[in-house]
């Protein structure tokens, strides 16, 4: 289990986060959210909100974004659900950061199978970088992770940086997408293996090599 | 090799677009209506046929599964289907490659299915982690219900269908089916007991079938090609066909659609390009995903990957979620650092495993430097009997299995490392 606690309860967090409501735009979002689950089961969009709220406080705090207790009390009280449920909610899953982060959450998995590719040597480059777990660097640029398993183990390692992924990576060529996303640029995402377009094998699939060029239909040779 | 005819996922590398044009191209959506005009019973009855097992690790038979919804309501509660795409076994990585190249496939399956076993909506759960994959999904949705092919009279078929997405938020235990009931209701993904079953009382106190995403998405091409087709590939009780996802020591790791009980040899050399440093340099392989013993090298080479293939070995295919490890690995690290994993990622419901897992994890990091005795490995193998089977759901299990396989098959390797340290440790009292 891990254990997660949130940030405390005091005056300042109120003064900041105590006035906190959805901007239009995310209001209508929330209700499209509700509206998928059946009349009186609006707590089922517990999750989509909370998501939606980290990512406004994200856009307002110029970072990925965290849940302050008011915010999750706004959440509570817009699904019309105690606040405890919130909570449990908020502390349960791992992707709801409860303290503030950085600009930028490197988060390198470091589950066997990218173990086994070299994760170490990412985490070696973050930390040699200054980064460290639960603490964000001077400049606010960086919060750093190391989490489980992130289901890309065809193109490990990997990490994810806020909503993108970067797979195929060595110690140089994450210093090159850290260097760039400092610099104010978008990296390629996905696999940095020159050449390869997905989780086909390096050096060009063994099967389905019509498909490269031409989006063929096989339906003629069933 | 299975010919590329016979693969389902055609733009499984996502070399093409996924959108809903290109994907009718590929067959996707084609009289989608013809396949609902079937009848319910003939559709399950197909996928009886076509031997189809869950592809979600416990390879229950498919159409045996959705028999066991109900017929008719005779209270008025709707009946749900939910979608597993909560992927986050170490080691797989296969629905990730059909939601974000393939969604198309899953939405028709999701309809097809859901209509089988008279659903009323399918909820598509998928892992708070995916996000591009979760924006593709959702665009595909938003497409198939722009075009009329779900939602209201879907596809013309006279059926009302709706397709939802709901993500999760990063917590491994909602891949279990209750887990991920509770999750989708807006609360902890904790594990329910069972009875009752879902398919009584699931989502909403509704019947539910949770089915993942892979054994959805191939159902729509079955009913094209026949449940005769699926079962020509496959030994007995093994049947189809079957996204398989090779990582670690291999030199081009990849994901593949193959014939089930293909050998281990041949997946291996046919598309990854062979073991990292020849087969004479291959030291263990977990077959299926994390939660399933590793098998030594040796004995994996001529296996059948299939479930009974791989359950002969003492191990399971799982997801199919292939890990290599060869010589240069410290084999108990790697399974150290996957007992980490069940640690990190046990709801806490269950005393065996939120303290078992823990101390597992201890005991192991402890024996990775040799810092034991050969008496403790002796106990580490009761606590994870005492974990096994003792828990709600099978996460105990998973975290206790990749223990026993490591003690089954490297024991001496263990003693090894404990004699190492207590002939490098000067004596205290000399």
């Amino acid at each position: 289990m891990a254990a997660r606690k949130i940030e405390a309860d005091t005056p300042e967090l109120r003064a900041q986060w105590g006035d906190w409501t959805f901007t239009d735009a995310n209001r209508e979002k929330a209700d499209w959210h509700i509206k998928k689950y059946p009349e009186g089961r609006q707590k089922s969009a517990v999750m989509p909100l909370l998501d939606l709220a980290q990512r406004q406080v994200g856009e307002e705090t110029q970072t990925q974004g965290w849940l302050p207790l008011p915010v999750m009390e706004y959440i509570a009280d817009y699904l019309d659900m105690p606040v405890i449920r919130v909570l449990e909610v908020a502390t349960f899953y791992t992707m709801y950061n409860l303290e503030p982060v950085g600009k930028f959450h490197v988060q390198v998995c470091g589950t066997t199978p990218c173990m086994l590719r070299g994760s170490d040597d990412l985490i070696a480059a973050c930390k040699a970088r200054g980064m460290k777990k639960g603490h964000i660097s001077n400049d606010g640029l960086w919060s750093f992770t190391e989490v489980e398993c992130m289901g890309n183990c065809a193109t490990a390692p990997m990490v994810q940086i806020n909503d993108d992924n970067y797979e195929d990576l060595t110690a140089e060529r994450l210093d090159t997408i850290l260097d760039a996303l400092a610099a104010g640029e978008q990296p390629k995402t996905g696999t940095q293996e020159p050449g390869r377009h997905t989780s086909e094998p390096a050096g060009g699939p063994t099967s389905l090599k019509e498909m490269v060029d031409a989006n063929h239909d096989y339906r003629s040779e069933w | 090799m299975l010919a590329d005819k016979d693969r389902i996922f055609t733009n499984v590398y996502g070399f093409q677009d996924w959108g809903l044009k290109a994907a009718q191209k590929r067959g996707d959506w084609d009289n989608t209506k013809d396949l609902i005009a079937k009848g319910q019973d003939s559709i399950i009855d197909e996928i009886k046929a076509s031997g189809l097992r869950g592809r979600g690790g416990a390879g229950f038979p498919t159409g045996m599964k959705w028999s066991f919804m109900p017929k008719e309501s005779k209270d008025g509660r709707p009946s749900f289907l939910v979608i597993n795409a909560d992927e986050s076994e170490p080691g797989s990585c296969k629905d990730r490659e059909i939601i974000r190249h393939d969604p198309h496939k899953l939405i028709e399956g999701a309809l097809v299915a859901g209509f089988a076993m008279r659903a009323r909506a399918a909820y598509i759960y998928i892992r708070g982690e995916y996000i591009r994959e979760a924006e593709t999904l959702q665009a595909a949705i938003d497409q198939a219900y722009d075009a009329g092919l779900i939602g209201k009279n879907a596809s013309g078929s006279g059926y009302d269908f709706d397709v939802f997405m709901h993500r999760g938020a990063g917590a491994y235990i909602c891949g279990e089916e209750t887990a991920m009931i509770e999750s989708l209701e807006g609360k902890k993904g904790q594990p329910r007991l069972k009875p009752p079953f879902p398919a009584g009382a699931g989502l909403y106190g509704c019947p539910t079938t949770v089915n993942n995403v892979e054994s959805i998405a191939v159902v729509p091409t079955i009913l094209r090609r026949g449940g005769e087709w699926f079962a020509s590939f496959g030994r007995e009780n093994n049947k189809g066909t079957k996204l398989f996802q090779i990582s670690g020591h291999v030199n081009n790791p990849c994901v593949v659609e193959e014939a089930m009980s293909i050998t281990f040899e041949e997946l291996i050399e046919k598309h990854c390009g062979g073991i990292r440093g020849g087969w004479d340099n291959l030291l263990a392989v977990i077959p299926g995903g994390s939660s399933v013993p590793l098998v030594p090298g040796e004995q994996i080479r001529n296996a059948h990957m299939d479930f009974d293939g791989l359950k002969e070995l003492g191990s399971g295919l799982g997801t199919a979620g292939v890990i290599v490890m060869d010589k240069s690995t410290d084999i108990v690290r790697a399974i150290s650092r996957i007992s980490y994993f069940y640690k990190h990622e046990s709801c806490g419901q269950c005393t065996p495993c939120r303290e078992g897992t823990g101390w597992m994890w201890r005991v192991m990091e402890r024996l990775r430097v040799g810092e034991s005795s050969p008496r403790e490995i002796d106990m580490l193998y009761e606590v994870t009997k005492q974990v096994e089977g003792h828990t709600i759901c099978a996460l105990g299990d998973a975290a206790a299995w990749p223990i026993q396989g490591l003690l089954k098959h490297f024991r001496p390797e263990l003693e090894r490392r404990i004699a190492e340290r207590e002939n490098s440790v000067p004596e205290a009292v000399e």
